[in-house]
């Protein structure tokens, strides 16, 4: 049966609803559960579970519907209360007497010099606050998505008029002044300025940097949008002159999916007018135009990273070479000692957190293994008929629209990736499964307690199963990256220092398994 | 004012748990406690926003004119004498209009009792039957200058404070607070509530109609004022104020009592009864806020009142339209015996202290009440800071001391509060539901957001 609860003019921020639903789902006598609020958009996502009812229907855009088909009504009652217990839960009250802002006006008054808003709501409330924020002189980090691209562009100008930035929408990733906003991880304070596209990409690069000895100076995310044809690079290039600029800066890094081609354009004019050195990853589309003297191209996060590292160390830009020759050298190494394993099976499965993840092993991974299908492809040709059904070598981007609706991040939540790991190790064809761990701020702080119950079962599911995995973070984040890399290689996990690392391990046993074959 | 260059100061509005990286590198951030917008209407806020620099000229002339009136106590009369459009057969009820068949109960004592005062029915059964006869008619005291605490109950013989606000020349009526226990604002109808009420006609009205005249008027904005740094916030809590009346009418009642039992028994009354002052604090909300009635495309509300089926609310800018939804019922902390369920929706006239910046909106000047809010001092600033989100401006006057004497904050703009979903806060007793039981608790409660909404949005559709 279907029951039932709208709570009238409620407001709750998405993920403190989607965690309770995902109590509700894991209570006894619970099937499908949904605790979301009943706007028009959201009413289509509680139909498609199959738990519409005339009162949801019916309830406004302010009002909270609970929803869950239960076995009795005991147990739908049992749900109603946990889920009003779990909402209800008021934060502890701070003793140094942290209030909360009761709006931007409060907040302006309350912060003097505040700087920068960082906004996180639903995407139809983020356009609005944001440009209330611009109006009162501050820096905008839009972390919302479901932000349309005119609103997007009238921010931009907006906040250009003014000399401020606006990070996002969709912008995942920020370090300012040394401060990790949003997802970012605790490195070290230095040089190395990056202007990023992507998130994950920007955490990928930043601790590679930070855990290679040099420093980040700013890390800037633009929003994955940011570089496309409609809204022509705005933040990306003002962030790449705010980096010529500023003093802390000395090396310049940056990180994109290829712009579109008449942005990349205005881009490498933009880079020629700097003197600082420039590195850039545009991940598939490598630059091959001589763009100035002391311009790196890279072909991925981790080149780029250790150029970028090098050169903050004023060291030569070839000894980025030398240190992923190292890195190699140990993957080689893994990949013998694990070649040991009988492979009948020959297929490499990767499931991504990280969208740049996806992107960089499909850089990577062709010239080992040849075709890689994705859900996210690089080529069009290679896009999987369906992102749950996997054939041949396939990756997949676990963090698209396809698989958030109605559920946090995956870098939040892991129980999808934890059902899918589990699913294909218990393929006969599957012979590694290829990971992203991503530590740091606003990720998972338990990730070791949420992920090995699924690779405990996977060993066991499959014993000729290679388990490769990168974990992006730095030991100062605070789920301590040693700590995380050693649970998982005593658990069997071959564990690398990058994801370009880890992508290479992965092809290199699917290729000496077919060379013995 | 460079980014780089500065120190990083971080306003965090939606996941909280982005402070963590924040709180751990030190760098300061507050986080903001985001609502949605009431209105859903994205288009009237556009609207809204077209019009904004005539709207808030018109606000901040609204806004003058609340902080520039100066309230009086000048006299005492009878309401069918002074009230304008009083009349035998009237019965004025707090709140927006309401027919006898939606009443609730405490509204219904309330008229009856005021019927078998008025001499027009002999007993409860009988005034019941009266009442819904059709031969009574039955207007909102805020349409005639006047305002009533709960049921809000005036009919025409009833003595009432005359208050004028001298800056503007209006006037503004209210009765005699009766204290507390069996009482008809309350809506209790038995003999002891019509004894009372006749007591104070006969006995307290002319004592302090003589004592009033004697004085010549007593100034109620700084005696309010007073009060402020003296604990009150003048709806919930009027101990203060009621001293300061006190300490002001106590020689003047001497000097003019008839006798020196009587001058007793008034004072005595007026010093057993901490809520004698909420009524001339409200009388002098409605003075100063009829002043700003009527400023052509203002967004400031005037009136927020309650008739314990819907709550009201008027704006300065849409003349005598009320925009109306159903009133909640209040979070409180009850009387030993009863719980939520005796509770009346909320009631009364009285929120026209917090559309005056006073009650809930002055809350953080009233620490000793605060244990009807369920929590901590703490918690009453909170309140009072949240209300700056809403209104167009501070009070000159009223000032609260542990917020370094800012001014509290004044003139409810409806479109802000459509914006923010910020809801104004209401500091309020709480009656039982049944007729003649009378208080049962006292707390606190947002307004609902109807009526807000239907003011926006008829304010914003309309502006041209």
């Amino acid at each position: 049966m279907i029951k039932t609860l709208i709570k009238k003019d409620a407001y709750f921020d998405s993920v403190m609803l989607m965690q309770a639903a995902s109590v509700l789902r894991s209570m006894p006598g619970i099937g499908e559960s949904t605790v979301i609020m009943a706007t028009r958009e959201n009413k289509g996502i509680i139909k498609s579970s199959g738990l519409l009812t005339p009162e949801i229907q019916a309830a406004g855009d302010n009002d909270l519907a609970i929803a869950v088909s239960a076995e009795t009504i005991a147990a739908a009652e049992a749900a109603f209360a946990a889920a009003e217990a779990l909402l209800d839960k008021k934060p502890a009250a701070d003793p140094s007497g942290d209030r909360k802002a009761a709006g931007l006006d409060d907040a302006v008054k309350t912060l003097e010099g505040a700087n920068l808003a960082v906004i996180s709501v639903a995407g139809r409330f983020a356009g609005g606050l944001a440009a209330e924020c611009l109006e009162k002189d501050l820096n905008v980090l839009l972390f919302s998505d479901n932000v349309s691209v005119e609103t997007e562009v009238a921010l931009k100008k907006q906040a250009q008029k003014k000399g401020l930035l606006v990070m996002g929408p969709d912008c995942g990733t920020a370090i300012i002044n040394g401060a990790p906003i949003a997802f970012a991880n605790s490195v070290r304070r230095g040089s190395v300025g990056v202007v990023g596209a992507s998130g994950t990409g920007l955490q990928e690069v930043t601790t590679l940097i930070s855990n290679a000895g040099a420093g980040i100076s700013q890390a800037i995310g633009t929003g994955g949008r940011d570089v496309k044809l409609e809204v022509g690079a705005l933040t990306f290039i003002q962030a790449l002159r705010m980096l010529a600029e500023d003093p802390g800066t000395g090396v310049i890094l940056l990180v994109s999916k290829p712009p579109h081609p008449s942005i990349l354009k205005k881009i490498t004019a933009e880079i020629k007018k700097i003197r600082k050195p420039v590195v850039a990853v545009f991940l598939g589309g490598e630059i091959k135009e001589k763009i100035k003297d002391n311009f790196y191209p890279a072909k991925t996060l981790e080149e780029a990273a250790f150029k970028a590292a090098c050169l903050a160390k004023g060291q030569a830009v070839g000894k980025a070479k030398e240190i992923i020759y190292d890195i190699n050298l140990m993957a080689a190494e893994s990949a013998r000692k694990e070649s040991a394993k009988k492979k009948k099976s020959r297929f490499l499965r990767g499931l991504f957190s990280g969208g740049t993840f996806v992107s960089e092993a499909q850089v990577i991974l062709p010239e080992l293994v040849g075709e890689v299908r994705s859900n996210a492809p690089l080529d069009k040709r290679l896009k999987l008929k369906n992102s749950l059904q996997l054939s041949g070598h396939a990756v997949i981007d676990l963090g698209e629209d396809e698989f958030t609706v109605g559920r946090p991040h995956p870098m939040i939540d892991f129980s999808l990736r934890n059902k899918l790991i589990v699913a294909e190790a218990s393929k006969p064809e599957v012979s590694v499964l290829l990971l992203d761990l991503v530590l740091g701020y606003g990720a998972n702080l338990h990730p070791l307690e949420d992920i090995m119950p699924a690779i405990v079962e996977a060993f066991i599911l499959n014993k000729e199963l290679s388990i490769v995995a990168s974990v992006t973070g730095t030991e100062t984040d605070p789920q301590a990256r040693f700590k995380v890399v050693k649970a998982l290689e005593a658990a069997g996990v071959l564990v690398m220092p990058s994801n370009a690392g880890a992508c290479r391990l992965a092809g290199e046993i699917v290729m000496l398994a077919d060379k013995k074959r | 004012m460079k980014l780089f260059e500065s120190e990083l100061k971080v306003i965090n509005i939606g996941l909280e748990s982005f402070r963590q990286g924040l709180n751990d590198t030190g760098v300061k951030n507050v986080q903001v406690q985001f609502k949605p917008p009431l209105s859903q209407e994205a288009g009237l806020f556009a609207r809204a926003s077209k019009y904004s620099a005539r709207i808030q000229k018109a606000n901040a002339k609204a806004l003058e004119r609340i902080l520039a009136a100066k309230p009086a106590l000048v006299g005492m009369g009878i309401a069918l004498d002074v009230i304008p459009g009083m009349k035998k057969n009237l019965i004025l009820h707090a709140g927006p209009p309401v027919k006898w068949a939606d009443m609730c109960g405490p509204m219904r004592g309330g008229i009856m009792a005021a019927l078998m005062y008025e001499g027009l029915a002999k007993d409860p059964l009988e005034a019941e039957k009266l009442a819904a006869s059709g031969k009574i008619k039955y207007e909102p005291c805020h349409e005639h200058s006047a305002v009533g605490p709960m049921a809000g109950i005036i009919s025409a013989s009833m003595p009432v404070f005359i208050v004028k606000n001298e800056a503007h020349g209006n006037y503004a009526y209210a009765t005699q607070n009766e204290g507390l226990g069996k009482v008809l604002r309350y809506g209790a109808y038995s003999p002891e509530v019509i004894e009372r009420l006749r007591w104070m006609e006969k006995v307290l009205y002319p004592t302090l109609k003589d004592a009033i005249e004697f004085l010549g008027k007593i100034d109620l904005k700084s005696m309010v004022a007073q009060a402020l740094h003296m604990g009150d916030e003048v709806h919930n809590r009027n101990r203060a104020g009621t001293s300061l009346f006190y300490r002001a009418i106590a020689p003047a009642v001497i000097n003019t009592s008839r006798d020196p039992g009587t001058a007793a028994k008034v004072l005595e009354f007026i010093n057993g009864n901490d809520h004698f002052f909420l009524n001339l604090s409200m009388a002098l909300s409605k003075a100063s806020l009829d002043a700003a009635r009527d400023v052509k495309d203002s967004s400031v509300v005037v009136v927020m009142a309650r008739n314990g089926t819907e709550f009201g609310v008027q704006l300065a800018g849409t003349g005598g339209r009320w925009f109306t939804g159903p009133a909640p019922v209040p979070d409180a902390l009850y009387f030993p015996g009863y719980t939520k369920a005796d509770a009346n929706p909320d009631i009364g006239d009285s929120a026209i202290t917090e559309t005056n910046s006073l009650g809930g909106f002055a809350i953080a000047a009233a620490p000793a009440i605060v244990q009807f809010v369920g929590g901590t001092a703490a918690d009453a600033v909170s309140y009072t800071l949240a209300m700056y989100e809403i209104t167009a401006g501070e009070n000159n006057i009223y000032k609260i001391p542990y917020l370094n004497f800012r001014g509290t904050p004044t003139g409810i703009d409806v479109i802000k509060v459509a914006k923010s979903g910020i809801l104004p806060f209401i500091d309020t007793g709480v009656a039982h539901k049944k007729a003649g039981i009378g208080q049962v608790g006292a707390g606190v409660l947002s307004a609902p957001p109807e009526p807000f909404v239907k003011a926006f949005e008829h304010f914003a559709r309309n502006m041209k």
